[in-house]
């Protein structure tokens, strides 16, 4: 079968699609979720070393995955949004930042109640957690830059810029980082030696990020849709949808 | 782009499109371009000098207040001191980046540059590089000085110097992708602060970096060098980037 993708990178055609795709990955991360924490809290043993504190990770992991990973996907949608001038692009990109910052900050937030009872102390300048922090802030920069421009398109492409320079920054800020704690001092917790996990212990982790995968494409369609919304006002494509919403055809969107 | 009703002139005239035969050679119309870029701006800079000496007033001050807020004694200062004088310099360099593009965006100068048949990345360059010499370079003379003050030896004192001139300009060209991007934006300093202090981490790192392991008796021939290979990526990349960024601005 083919299907012409090109027609859904028009707002109009998307719309709808991302109203069920909102739905369907909304539901896949609930179930997730769900059988994660199932695995995380009941199935998965208890710690030797950490105790029950550990358990965090099931959280800690998948929001420092996803804080990485939503900025790669943010430069790619920001890539195309420069490259081809397209006006969908540049939205997904305005709707994964967010999304991207809670992640960088639960990451944060969830590692320093981690590393309370563990390292006792909440903050450490270890370098990823530094990294992460530096991360936060250029997420947090994009949101910024974008509240600040008047004009939508313009908006569109000034974060584009920045969200690029940001992602080859991110490589070199985290190299030079972790050069930066080695000069000054041994880390006195490595995480790059990994202890060896029970097998659920590492599905409950893989579980917990696949639904933090699937939150993260429901959040996103959800708030692109609002995007849509927002800048579409008045076309008339909206209104007769929305007429025909009142009328009882067609679904509620998430 | 929108066309402005009339092209406003400032002081200096905008003849950059001189040497029509010229521009058939792409290397002299870079070159052209990054030279015109560069003297316009330093003769603006040098025609209003209190600013720069401003400028340069609140590295000396910011430097200052640290031992205020800490401890005047000369082991504490000794170690506090790379980082102090580069976070300074990092401060320095953002507070003069609205210089680069704000007074040419506000009387239409900018639109005319980026109407010019000279490559605008060039133009940018020759901006950002009038902007280093009359910021950056400031700060790394002055730096040494400062230094003294901070129980550094003789030996830290000229690493400060060495690594603040290959780490100001990377500070330069990569505010000038920040500077761009914030013109006409609502927020000002602080969103401009926001965009910029992120991707100055590295710098800081290795140079401050490079001040430590002279002052602590190791080579710092790695640090010297990253910030050397940091400052040739960034002269040759980073002035597309601010060139697309002033685009946009005018967009």
């Amino acid at each position: 079968m083919l299907i012409n993708w090109y027609r859904f990178s028009s707002p109009v055609s998307f719309y709808p699609l991302a109203s069920i795709g909102a739905q369907v990955f909304g539901i896949f991360a609930a179930l997730l979720a769900g059988a994660g924490l199932f695995v995380a809290l009941y199935v998965a043993p208890t710690d030797a070393t950490q105790g029950d504190a550990y358990r965090i990770i099931y959280v800690h992991v998948p929001a420092a995955w996803m804080a990485m990973f939503i900025y790669l996907v943010m430069a790619g949608w920001s890539a195309a949004a420069l490259g081809f001038n397209a006006r969908l692009s540049a939205m997904m990109a305005q709707a994964l930042a967010p999304t991207g910052a809670i992640m960088a900050a639960l990451a944060l937030w969830t590692g320093a109640f981690w590393g309370r009872p563990t390292w006792g102390t909440y903050w450490a300048w270890d370098a990823r957690m530094t990294s992460t922090l530096i991360l936060l802030f250029l997420y947090l920069g994009v949101l910024a830059l974008r509240n600040a421009i008047e004009d939508p398109r313009r908006a569109d492409r000034a974060c584009a810029l920045l969200t690029l320079v940001g992602a080859v920054n991110v490589p070199i800020i985290y190299f030079s980082v972790q050069w930066w704690n080695t000069l000054h001092q041994g880390s006195s917790i490595s995480f790059t030696v990994a202890p060896k996990m029970a097998a659920t212990m590492v599905a409950g982790i893989l579980i917990m990020t696949a639904a933090a995968w699937c939150y993260t494409i429901a959040v996103a369609l959800a708030r692109v849709q609002a995007i849509i919304v927002e800048r579409e006002r008045g076309a008339t494509w909206l209104e007769s949808l929305i007429d025909l919403r009142q009328r009882g055809i067609g679904r509620s969107p998430a | 782009m929108n066309d402005t009703d009339t092209p406003a002139l400032r002081s200096a005239p905008i003849d950059a499109r001189v040497d029509e035969d010229e521009t058939d050679d792409a290397m002299s119309s870079v070159l052209g371009a990054f030279a015109w870029g560069l003297a316009r701006d330093v003769r603006i800079a040098m025609r209003s000098k209190a600013d720069l000496g401003v400028q340069l007033l609140f590295y000396v001050l910011v430097v200052s207040l640290f031992p205020l807020s800490t401890s005047p004694s000369r082991d504490v200062l000794a170690m506090l001191g790379p980082g102090v004088l580069w976070t300074a310099a990092l401060l320095a360099s953002l507070l003069s980046l609205p210089r680069l593009f704000a007074g040419d965006f506000v009387d239409g100068t900018l639109e005319q540059i980026a109407l010019s048949p000279r490559p605008l990345p060039a133009l940018v360059l020759g901006k950002t590089a009038a902007h280093w010499l009359t910021t950056g370079l400031p700060v790394a003379v002055m730096a040494p000085l400062l230094g003294a003050q901070y129980a550094l030896d003789g030996r830290s004192l000229s690493m400060l110097a060495i690594a603040l001139l290959l780490g100001t300009p990377i500070l330069s060209l990569l505010g000038a992708i920040g500077a761009a991007l914030t013109l006409g934006a609502r927020g000002g300093g602080g969103l401009l602060a926001l965009l910029v202090l992120p991707l100055y981490a590295p710098v800081l790192i290795f140079g401050a970096g490079a001040v430590d392991a002279v002052g602590a008796g190791m080579s710092a021939s790695a640090n010297v060098a990253l910030l050397g290979a940091g400052l040739i990526i960034a002269v040759v990349a980073l002035p597309f980037a601010a060139a697309s960024a002033v685009r946009i601005a005018l967009d």
